[in-house]
This record gives structure tokens, C-alpha cells and sequence, in this order.
């Protein structure tokens, strides 16, 4: 038993309805105490590094009849993502929300949607996970709808509808799940789906389960809510949203269950590539003509997420390890860059590309760090993105997977070059009219970008302490596939 | 049999008033009608004809019990997830009526500013 595990869902969802009460008495109550929650959630994450797996059950019930919570790599690895991140967009946010009103209401969001992605990762049985997953997609809703305007509301109203239809779909597959295996426990579900012979009634609950998390993870056929939504969000949930709610909502649930509860056959796995393939370049080609900085951002986010889902999908221990690397890479560079498009239209109260130059002279340290996450997410050693992309192409290679490899090498330069032009026009060249007179963000503004673009040159830098601290324990927790079922029930 | 085959035909009917209809009132309904065929599939997972409540009684033998006692799960399931769908749907209108209060208009293909 490990008794820190519950505290993960505990403090942030007891936050946000403290926040709500508290802030009829102080209206400045939330960013003080979201701040402190989410310092304890990277406290409790980083007190899980190097930890055993363990698990905890609710009532002390055994598993199967009782409630568990698991704890493994790859939910370390998750929570670690998850906390971090939160941690950095509530500093960032302290500032940027004073543009909002009704902010108490923006903490006591936020919170519960880090609370229901805790609880995605930790739980360990398919009701609770679709419980958590729409408390996190209910307040991404709200929150995607914060500023209330035109595109805010249109955005949140596809994106509620879409994402609807695809928690709709989950149900469904549960319920088939459920009334093939007669339990809800994943590891019992496991256990029951390894003695079956080949069903199709399985495969169409993964199919169902393909649909609905590929729809929360933006893969390319589930995709056009995405870009969207993630760009009317305010900037710090965009990075939350495009940083850590599409991974933990979408691909670590796709991954825990097509690992660990039905097993990958190679029919899944090459569905999987496809997916990903297509990911990287729908989303990469769609990137290239925008104008829209966060827009821009929120394709790329696609075409990112597709090099993750491909390697993931690969199933060697290499092409696992590339993915989880890029999976949290992509975390770090992506929240870095929307937090730095928040802070630049702080700066300029402005989105558009064309309107836009000559930044650097006015917000040197915004830039540098946006700088930064440019050179990363394009794949420039040494940091991070680019030794998380070089994996997965090995990877691919050494699997003889030639096309896919090409397509990610491909997709690469791409990326580069659409990047290579938001520098030119964010950064070089005549500063136009209205922004001569653009100033600095505030300090605690900078903090968060920083520190993101610090994590990125370290991680790149210091990959060998990272893989073994947390990244090989997560690749292992996916590669022993079904032993999963001795974990639960074993310990 | 016809009981799961009404289901389907429920869960599609809600799946094409989705698609088909411009109305965003209407693809609300079309949503909550297919998470009710969800619920409603869920129901007859746990389903036996002529069952009882699973309260075992007083003088009444367990293999009795198990041969006559509805599965109780999936009715605790489905009340989880109604609740879950009252929050959704609160959502979905509450958004509804301020769509209404920009755009003047429930039209889907008149609220159209985000593109490309």
C-alpha cells in the first residue's frame, strides 16, 4: 500500500472546491493556494522516482471486487509530466489571468482538471477511468469557454460535441468490456481477455476504444477540434491542454489498455502507425499556411503527437523509449512555446504572424526562450527534440519500418521550416507601428519560461540520468505487456 | 434480441441527428440521445427476465440467489454515468445560450469564424 497515491486526486479536487468557498471570503485566495497544491503534487511525484510499483486500494478492498489505484513507471512518468507543468502554468497564470475576470473560478478549474488526469493515470479499473477522464474533459470544456467570446464559444461548443461523442464511444466500450468479461478491474479484464481465443467482440471494444482516445489524443482522422480549441483556451491552459491533457487523457490510457489489458497484435500496432503517420503529416502540412501563432502551434501539437503515437505503437523497447522521450519532450517545449505565445500577445495584444516583427529588442527574454523551444521542437541537438526524434527514427529503421522512417524524417524538416518562419517574422525585421512601444512581461511570467526552456536544454543535455531515473521504468512498465495482471494482484 | 437491435437503432438516431442536423439545440439532443442508448445497452448487459433485486433474503439459497438476481453494477454504472451526463448537458446549453447571445442565431452554419 501506498498511501501517497490517493493524495494525488485528493489535494487538487479538495483545492478547487476550497478555492470556490474561500474566495467569497478573499477574493485573491486561488493562485496562493493552487500554487501550494501543485508544489505538493511535484513533491509527491518526485518522492515516486525509483519507487517500486505499488498500489493502493480504496477501503481496503482486494482487487477485483475492490477500487484500486496503480502505481508504475509509466504513471510516475505521467504524474511527473502532469505536475510540473501545472506547477509552471499556475506561476505564469498568477499574472496573465489579471486580463480575465472571475479568476477564483479560472483555479478552481484548473485544479480539477489536474485532478481528473491524476486520477486517469493512477486508476486501475475502466469505470473510474471514465469517470476521471470526463472530470478533466468537463472543466477542458469550461475552460477552452473562458474568455466568452465569439471563438471561444464556438471552439468550446466543437470541442464539447466532438469530445462527447467520443466519451459516448468509451462507455460503449466498456459496457462491451464489461458484459464480455463480467469485471470492470483492468488486470482481472486482462486476465479474463489472455484466456479467451480470438473474439471480435474484443476487437471491436479496442476499435471503440481506438476511436474514443485517439478523439481525446487529436490523432489525424479524430483531429479538427483541436486546433480550435487549443488556441481560444487562455495560455496557460493551452499549454496544459496541448502540453499534458491529450497525453494523459488520449495516449497513455490508448497505451496502458493496448498494452497491458488486450495485448498488442501486430494488427493494432500497424492501425496505430498508421495513425501516426498520418498525424505527423496532416498536421505538419496544415501547420505551414497559417497566420495564427497559437493555431500554428496547435498543428504542430498534431503532427508532435503523431511521432509519439508511432513510436509508442512500434512495440520494441527502443521505439517504446523514443516515444515516452518525445511524449514528455514534447510536454516541456510544447507548454514552453504556449506559454511564450501568451506572453507575446500580452506584449503586443496581437496573434497574427504578419503583424508581428523585430520582437527580440523589446522582449529579450521572452524571446530567447520561445527561441529556445523553437530550436527544440524543430529537432536541434542538442536538445531534447531532437535525441527523442533521433530514437524514434532508429527505431523505425531497425523495425524495417523504410516509409514510416522517411515520413518522420520528412515531417522533420518540416517542422523546421515553419518554424524557421515564425522566427523571421516574430523576432527579426522592422518592428511595425503600433509595437514599438511593447514592454517586458512581468516577472513571474518569465519565471515559467525559463525554467521550460532551461528543462529543455537540460534534458537534452542530461538524457543518460533521465532515462535511467525515469524513463526505462516507464518503457518497461509498457513492454511486460500483460504481467501487468501479477502487479495488481500479486502485491 | 429486438431489445439490443432498438439500441443500435437508438444509438444511430442519435448519432445522425448529430451529423445531419444544423440546429445546435437539435445536435445537443442528438447527443444526449445517444449517451441514453448507451445507459439504456448498459441496463440490459445486467438484465435477466423475471429477476429480483440483489437482496439476499431470508431463506433463500445461493445458487437461487445467483440464478434469479440482477447483475447490481451496471445500475450503479449507469447512475454514475446519468449524473455525469446532467453535467455535460448543463454544460452544452449553458454554452448553447451564449452562442445565442453573440452570434443572434442557433444556426450551426452561421457560426463560422474559425476556419482553416
Amino acid at each position: 500500500m501506498n498511501p501517497v497515491l490517493p493524495l494525488f486526486i485528493a489535494v487538487p479536487l479538495g483545492t478547487a472546491f476550497l478555492i470556490l468557498i474561500l474566495a467569497k471570503l478573499w477574493r485573491r485566495i486561488g493562485s496562493p493556494l493552487a500554487f501550494l497544491a501543485t508544489l505538493c503534487l511535484v513533491i509527491f511525484a518526485i518522492s515516486l522516482i525509483g519507487r517500486q510499483p505499488g498500489i493502493y486500494r480504496m477501503g481496503n478492498w482486494a482487487p477485483p471486487w475492490g477500487i484500486v489505484l496503480v502505481s508504475d513507471g509509466l504513471s510516475t512518468l505521467l504524474l511527473l509530466t502532469i505536475s510540473i507543468i501545472a506547477f509552471l502554468a499556475i506561476i505564469f497564470s498568477v499574472r496573465y489571468m489579471d486580463r480575465y475576470t472571475s479568476k477564483p473560478k479560472f483555479f478552481a478549474l484548473f485544479m480539477l482538471m489536474v485532478g481528473g488526469m491524476n486520477g486517469v493515470v493512477l486508476t486501475g479499473d475502466f469505470f473510474n477511468l471514465f469517470v476521471f477522464l470526463e472530470i478533466a474533459s468537463l472543466a477542458s470544456y469550461a475552460l477552452v469557454a473562458f474568455g466568452c467570446e465569439h471563438e471561444e464559444l464556438e471552439a468550446s461548443f466543437k470541442y464539447l460535441i466532438l469530445s462527447g461523442v467520443a466519451s459516448t464511444f468509451l462507455l460503449l466500450g466498456i459496457a462491451i468490456t464489461y458484459s464480455l468479461t463480467g469485471s470492470l478491474n483492468m488486470a482481472d479484464v486482462a486476465r479474463t481477455v489472455g484466456q479467451m481465443t480470438s473474439n471480435s467482440a474484443v476487437l471491436f471494444a479496442t476499435a471503440l476504444f481506438i476511436m474514443g482516445f485517439g478523439l481525446k489524443a487529436a490523432l489525424v482522422p479524430f483531429h479538427p477540434w483541436l486546433p480550435d480549441a487549443h488556441p481560444a483556451a487562455p495560455a496557460p491552459i493551452s499549454a496544459m491542454l496541448s502540453g499534458v491533457l491529450i497525453k494523459a487523457l488520449g495516449v497513455y490510457t490508448l497505451m496502458r489498455l493496448i498494452f497491458n489489458v488486450f495485448g498488442l497484435s501486430p494488427f493494432i500496432s500497424s492501425v496505430l502507425m498508421v495513425l501516426g503517420g498520418l498525424s505527423m503529416v496532416v498536421g505538419g502540412l496544415l501547420a505551414i499556411g497559417q497566420d495564427d501563432l497559437k493555431r500554428l502551434l496547435a498543428y504542430s501539437s498534431i503532427s508532435q503527437i503523431g511521432y509519439v503515437v508511432a513510436g509508442i505503437a512500434l512495440g520494441t523497447p527502443l521505439g517504446i523509449l523514443g516515444g515516452l522521450f518525445h511524449l514528455i519532450n514534447h510536454a516541456t517545449f510544447k507548454s514552453l512555446l504556449f506559454l511564450s505565445s501568451g506572453a507575446i500577445e500580452y506584449g503586443t495584444e496581437t496573434r497574427k504572424l504578419s503583424r508581428m516583427g523585430g520582437l527580440s529588442r523589446n522582449m529579450p527574454v521572452s524571446t530567447t526562450s520561445a527561441a529556445v523551444g523553437f530550436l527544440s521542437i524543430s529537432g536541434i541537438p542538442p536538445l531534447n527534440g531532437f535525441w527523442s526524434k533521433l530514437i524514434i527514427v532508429i527505431a523505425l529503421i531497425q523495425a524495417k519500418q523504410y516509409i514510416l522512417a522517411t515520413v518522420a524524417v520528412l515531417v522533420s524538416f518540416l517542422t523546421i521550416l515553419y518554424f524557421m518562419r515564425v522566427q523571421r517574422n516574430l523576432f527579426f525585421g522592422d518592428v511595425p507601428a503600433g509595437l514599438s512601444k511593447t514592454k517586458e512581461v512581468p516577472y513571474l511570467m518569465r519565471v515559467s519560461l525559463v525554467v521550460l526552456a532551461l528543462m529543455c536544454l537540460a534534458m537534452g543535455l542530461f538524457y543518460p540520468y533521465l532515462s535511467g531515473a525515469i524513463l526505462d521504468p516507464a518503457r518497461d512498465a509498457l513492454l511486460e505487456g500483460t504481467a501487468y495482471i501479477q502487479k495488481v494482484f500479486g502485491i | 434480441m429486438i431489445v439490443y437491435l432498438l439500441t443500435t437503432f437508438l444509438f444511430v438516431l442519435g448519432l445522425y441527428c448529430l451529423v445531419a442536423k444544423k440546429n445546435i439545440i437539435k445536435k445537443v439532443v442528438g447527443v444526449i440521445t445517444m449517451e441514453y442508448a448507451v445507459n439504456l445497452f448498459l441496463i440490459l448487459v445486467g438484465y435477466k427476465q423475471g429477476g429480483i433485486a440483489p437482496i439476499l433474503s431470508k431463506g433463500m439459497s445461493k445458487t437461487e440467489f445467483v440464478a434469479h438476481a440482477v447483475d447490481p453494477l451496471p445500475q450503479a454504472l449507469v447512475l454514475t454515468s446519468i449524473v455525469i451526463g446532467l453535467g455535460t448537458t448543463a454544460l452544452m446549453v449553458a454554452l448553447c445560450i451564449r452562442l445565442y447571445e453573440r452570434y443572434g442565431t442557433f444556426d450551426m452554419t452561421e457560426i463560422r469564424r474559425l476556419r482553416g
